[in-house]
């Protein structure tokens, strides 16, 4: 059989989650000693693909998987990752499965130790016998030698460096005997360059003693460097199967990201030269999304888009701006030098925010929509309230008539300005966000991922919205999106950030591979700015 | 029709279904044995009064986010000191009550603020760091009436010194607030003066409910990220649901002891805090959500069922403390059950 000689094949893969397609006739096929890629954008269906490959519960709760995957030829169904390991796949975690306190032998060892009898285990049974640690140290050794790493076997997790850590999960993988698939997933994503390259030579060093190596990543230049195979993921969909030699970045690039981009709005609009908002230096410790030096001018009543992969700091940005992650840096609001690390400040400057965390700090979910709606601009601009000297009720007929106008404005979708947000849809919880924001009346509107979590049209409903709001009333908005389809239809000019840095700033007819290599840090005019 | 009455069925709680069939068999029984009926209700409604106010200390923390104030005994020993100095200036009637009340605020208030910052550098264990700082109180506090220059030959031990375990408060403040106005019809005692100082602070606390304060500390406890992105200070406004709770614990206490009679010391504040924590979830209060009707409704079956099971259990099992058994057992056990309904937050 001609099948035979692949390790890994997966056909026809489709998977649903409810109504919503993310997978759709997805064809892989690994070789022994082969480093395959697998390339694309969050969201494009790379996790939702390795957690089939893996038997996750998630797959199974939300009702399986279509298609068929083969290892060594024989047809499986994988349904837990133990069913996956004793298939001899293996996964390099992205976030590192170690226990700090334990040695590196001990870790590399884990359920799998190797045991000696003893006095106590010869009455009391198997659970008692000791651990032979001269062999599991010279097992471990040995994996450490492969990899080329000289720590001494007995170190402990803790306080080692995190390229260490990452050799310590190599290690431990290709320790299992039977391995015959590595998966990283993501893996120079927390590493150091030195430390990537060095992985990245052991890949091929690993690969080259038969083990096949499916390689998950967004990072094009790695891809290039250690792959023969790479399928690109694009939307769900398997967009193409290359082999290194016959290809370029800029090819992938085009790629990964190419879509076609519709304008929500022509270019009638005059975007005024003056500035709004001006960012100086900002750098914001936003775990995972950490700004290290951004230099931005946002201008009066534009729709200012900032992009970027996942991690790389866009995110940071508006929630330093409005203080809720520690930030250093300056901010100037029509020149006025308005303070770091206070909400308030910035809110009574008539800046407003809507998180990228909608459930989580957007609303109160248990409270009822028209509270929602009236509340940050009862606690900032003392709206909604009825004075008794010093002592204040709030104004439930006011609160009541704002609301109503509100639904009726954005079209918010309840069954009473009483009902609880929690109840809501996605949309229409969005929807309420903006309501709040609104009821602010501010002049400068941050919006962080406005569509995630939404269904596919109510994602339109809620862009229409922001487009009308600009250019009704003229309220700048700055728009952090990880959907760069979405940037492109409804923004001015685009920032795209990467490391914590912006990389340059785009017009949304700038060419896909210009967004490509820009997200990836290695566009030509990188740090330039284009507009 | 079966969904909806297992729905019904979960908005009431398990927990109240169990109490309330509880104090009806209870009720049943009292019935057939004799017990007169009236009489019961009367001293229901004495406890209500008794012990409301502490149990609505428990609503300011609970919307601050702080949780159950476990440790209320802080401000229950404050409350104590308020009611030493009335006596300790010869003070009766409704002076002393309103002298005592007035002294104690503003100390309480201080040990509240105090509590709040400890509470503050505590987030996610308030509870239990509460139990033992309530705990710890009660220690410090039995160090405390050894060691206070209280005065009075009424207060203070004849020979040796310090203040008395138990101090009488008859023709101080006792029944001041219970006797007023009280109404009686045949066998039936409602103490009005009670609960309509217990209306009182709830309107007050009501009214708070809906000032811009208290809706921000509504909004803090509900959700503190949502509050910091509202320009909200989420410490400073923990800090004020925990200063009312310690007010309002304090002012509790002065009432129980005029329903009382009597002044306990030493350790007899250390379980209170458990006993209003009971009330309140009996109520159908949970460790995120507390209303004023919680305080009235959980109040008032928690104490009605010690007051019709003592006669009950009398007349069943003469020898034996059936009342305190189940006194313990409900309050803990209610306790226990809301602590195990916490969810993390999605």
């Amino acid at each position: 059989m001609i099948e035979q000689e692949y390790i890994l094949q997966m056909k026809n893969i489709k998977k649903k989650f409810s109504e919503n397609t993310v997978l759709k006739n997805i064809n892989i096929a690994i070789k022994p000693g082969e480093i395959h890629a697998l390339l694309g954008e969050n969201g494009a269906g790379k996790s939702t693909l390795l957690n089939i490959l893996f038997g996750m519960s998630v797959i199974h709760a939300t009702g399986g998987y279509k298609g068929k995957i083969f290892i060594d030829g024989k047809e499986r169904q994988i349904k837990s990752p133990m069913e996956a390991i004793a298939l001899g796949i293996g996964m390099v975690h992205q976030e590192f499965m170690l226990i700090p306190g334990f040695s590196i032998t001990e870790n590399i060892k884990l359920n799998r130790e190797i045991t000696k009898n003893n006095v106590i285990s010869k009455v009391l049974g198997e659970g008692l016998k000791s651990l032979d640690f001269d062999i599991m140290n010279k097992q471990a050794r040995k994996g450490l030698d492969t990899l080329g790493m000289n720590i001494e076997e007995w170190t402990k997790i803790a306080g080692l460096p995190v390229g260490y850590m990452q050799f310590v999960e190599i290690a431990r993988e290709i320790d299992k005997k039977n391995v015959k698939l590595l998966v990283f997933d993501e893996p120079t994503a927390v590493l150091s360059e030195n430390e990537a390259d060095n992985l990245l030579t052991t890949m091929k060093k690993i690969a080259d003693s038969g083990i096949a190596i499916l390689f998950v990543t967004h990072r094009l230049e790695e891809v290039i460097k250690v792959s023969d195979n790479i399928s690109i993921l694009r939307d769900g969909e398997l967009v193409g199967t290359k082999k290194k030699a016959n290809t370029n970045i800029t090819e992938l690039a085009e790629m990964m990201v190419g879509r076609k981009i519709t304008r929500l709005h022509k270019k009638e609009k005059v975007v005024k030269d003056r500035v709004i908002l001006s960012i100086k230096n900002l750098e914001v410790m936003m775990p995972g999304e950490a700004v290290i030096g951004v230099n931005l001018d946002i201008r009066e009543s534009e729709i200012f888009g900032i992009g970027g992969l996942g991690g790389q700091g866009k995110l940071g940005i508006a929630n330093g701006v409005m203080g809720l992650y520690p930030g250093k840096g300056e901010i100037y609001l029509r020149g006025k030098r308005i303070p770091l690390n206070n909400p308030r400040e910035v809110l009574k400057n008539k800046i407003s925010f809507l998180s990228e965390d909608r459930r989580g700090i957007g609303l109160l979910l248990d409270t009822s929509l028209e509270l929602n709606i009236a509340i940050t601009a009862m606690q900032i601009q003392g709206k909604f309230l009825k004075k008794f000297g010093p002592f204040s009720q709030i104004d439930n007929k006011e609160i009541r008539n704002n609301c109503l106008r509100l639904i009726k404005e954005l079209d918010i979708r309840c069954e009473s300005p009483l009902q609880i947000t929690r109840r809501l849809s996605g949309g229409n919880q969005q929807k309420a966000c903006i309501a709040r924001a609104l009821t602010l009346n501010p002049d400068l509107l941050f919006i962080s991922e406005p569509t995630r979590g939404i269904d596919v049209g109510a994602k339109k409903l809620v862009l229409e919205t922001l487009v009308k709001l600009n250019k009704e009333s003229e309220m700048t908005i700055v728009m952090t999106s990880s959907e760069l389809a979405e940037l492109r239809s409804v923004c001015d000019r685009i920032a795209i950030v990467h490391k914590g840095k912006i990389m340059g700033i785009l017009k949304p007819e700038d060419s896909d591979v210009d967004y490509a290599l820009m997200m990836s840090g290695e566009h030509p005019n990188a740090l330039r700015e284009k507009v | 029709m079966g969904k909806k009455i297992i729905q019904l069925i979960n908005e009431f709680g398990i927990p109240r279904i169990i109490i309330v069939s509880f104090l009806i068999t209870l009720l049943i029984m009292a019935f057939i044995l004799n017990i007169p009926i009236l009489e019961l209700i009367s001293a229901s409604l004495v406890r209500l009064g008794m012990h409301g106010t502490l149990v609505l200390a428990m609503v300011p923390a609970i919307t601050s986010g702080i949780g159950l104030n476990f440790g209320l005994p802080l401000g229950i020993i404050c409350g104590l000191v308020g009611v030493l100095i009335s006596i300790e200036y010869n003070l009766r009637g409704f002076t002393a009550l309103f002298i005592a009340i007035i002294t104690t605020i503003p100390i309480a208030a201080i040990v509240g603020y105090g509590y709040g910052l400890l509470l503050n550098k505590v987030k996610g264990s308030e509870m239990t760091v509460g139990t033992y700082v309530g705990f710890s109180a009660v220690s410090i506090g039995c160090i405390g009436w050894l060691i206070l220059p209280f005065k009075s030959p009424e207060a203070v031990w004849p020979i040796g010194g310090g203040l008395r375990v138990t101090i009488s408060l008859a023709n101080r403040l006792d029944k001041v607030l219970n006797n007023f106005l009280s109404i009686e019809i045949g066998n039936l005692t409602i103490p009005t003066g009670s609960l309509m100082f217990l209306i009182l602070l709830a309107i007050i606390i009501w009214l708070f409910s809906r000032s811009k304060a208290g809706i921000a500390m509504k909004t803090v406890g509900d959700n503190p990220r949502f509050a910091v992105a509202s320009g909200l200070n989420v410490n400073a406004y923990r800090v004020i649901g925990t200063i009312l709770s310690t007010v309002l614990g304090a002012i509790g206490i002065i009432v129980y002891a005029q329903s009382f009679g009597f002044l306990q010391l030493y350790t007899a504040p250390m379980f209170m805090g458990f006993t209003s924590v009971a009330a309140i979830l009996i109520g159908g209060a949970t460790v995120k959500k507390a209303s004023i009707i919680h305080v009235f409704i959980g109040t008032f079956l928690f104490q009605s069922i010690l007051v019709v099971a003592l006669p009950v259990a009398n007349k069943i099992m003469v020898t034996g403390d059936l009342a305190e058994i189940s006194r313990i057992t409900i309050s803990n056990g209610i306790i226990l059950y809301a602590l195990t309904q916490i969810k993390e937050r999605a």
